[in-house]
């Protein structure tokens, strides 16, 4: 299934501000960031598990059991820091 | 209610004046009005800042605003809520934010007041740049603002 993965903030300036990824069916957030992770590369540096990474499914914030559904809407970026 | 919107992310800067009076006028059942107003500030860090750059998340800022303010009026007797958050280039001295509750009496406002504000630092999508003398760098989450949230009983899981 097809699912649009954005960046914003430092993840954004290390991977441009979206792509679509093709995810296995049944797939979870934290499936879809290992998978990220696997490319290798700036992916690997960036969504690294052991960095601060925070992450948000259909615009609201989520954690790694989220499961993923066709047409997604995915994001992640560093902690927040508005206000 | 007002026919005020309840937040607004914007670029140009606000009024806090005219903001408390939309925000409060057609209700004579109010009786206290609580703002935060949070500005850019010289230093971060130990470093001298000039400017920094506010990013955000355009639609889901808005949409997790909108349940914290949703979450506010639950918890507490308030009348009505206005948030207002800048983004795009600002320069020290400038407002960046602006919270503001009416309520019958202060207590609660100002509670809600808090409340909202520990909420947005910690769960509302913005990432602040700022420019110091050694360049620009994306400023770290407090493991404070956590804790600010956490005395309202929310795990904030951000810092």
């Amino acid at each position: 299934m097809k699912v649009r993965v954005r960046y914003f903030a430092s993840l954004r300036e290390a991977l441009g501000t979206a792509e679509t990824v093709d995810a296995p069916e049944g797939s979870t957030l934290g499936a879809l960031r290992d998978a990220l992770v696997a490319r290798g590369g700036r992916h690997a540096e960036v969504l690294a598990r052991g960095r601060a990474v925070r992450s948000a499914l259909d615009q609201v914030m989520s954690e790694d059991p989220a499961p993923l559904h066709e047409g997604a809407e995915v994001a992640f970026f560093p902690p927040v820091t508005g206000g | 209610m007002t026919g005020v919107p309840r937040v607004s992310i914007q670029a140009a800067d606000f009024d806090l004046a005219a903001e408390v009076a939309a925000l409060r006028a057609f209700d004579p059942g109010v009786g206290a009005v609580a703002s935060f107003v949070g500005t850019v500030r010289d230093r971060n860090d130990g470093s001298p800042v000039s400017d920094m750059e506010l990013e955000h998340y355009p639609g889901m800022t808005e949409r997790a605003i909108e349940s914290m303010i949703d979450e506010a009026m639950r918890r507490f007797d308030i009348r009505a809520v206005r948030v207002v958050h800048r983004v795009g280039p600002l320069r020290v001295g400038e407002q960046i934010v602006l919270v503001a509750v009416t309520s019958a009496h202060r207590g609660q406002a100002f509670q809600a007041c808090e409340f909202l504000m520990d909420y947005l630092k910690t769960q509302a999508p913005f990432w602040k740049k700022e420019t110091t003398p050694e360049g620009a760098r994306w400023v770290d989450a407090r493991v404070a603002d956590d804790a600010a949230l956490a005395r309202w009983g929310i795990t904030a899981g951000n810092a």
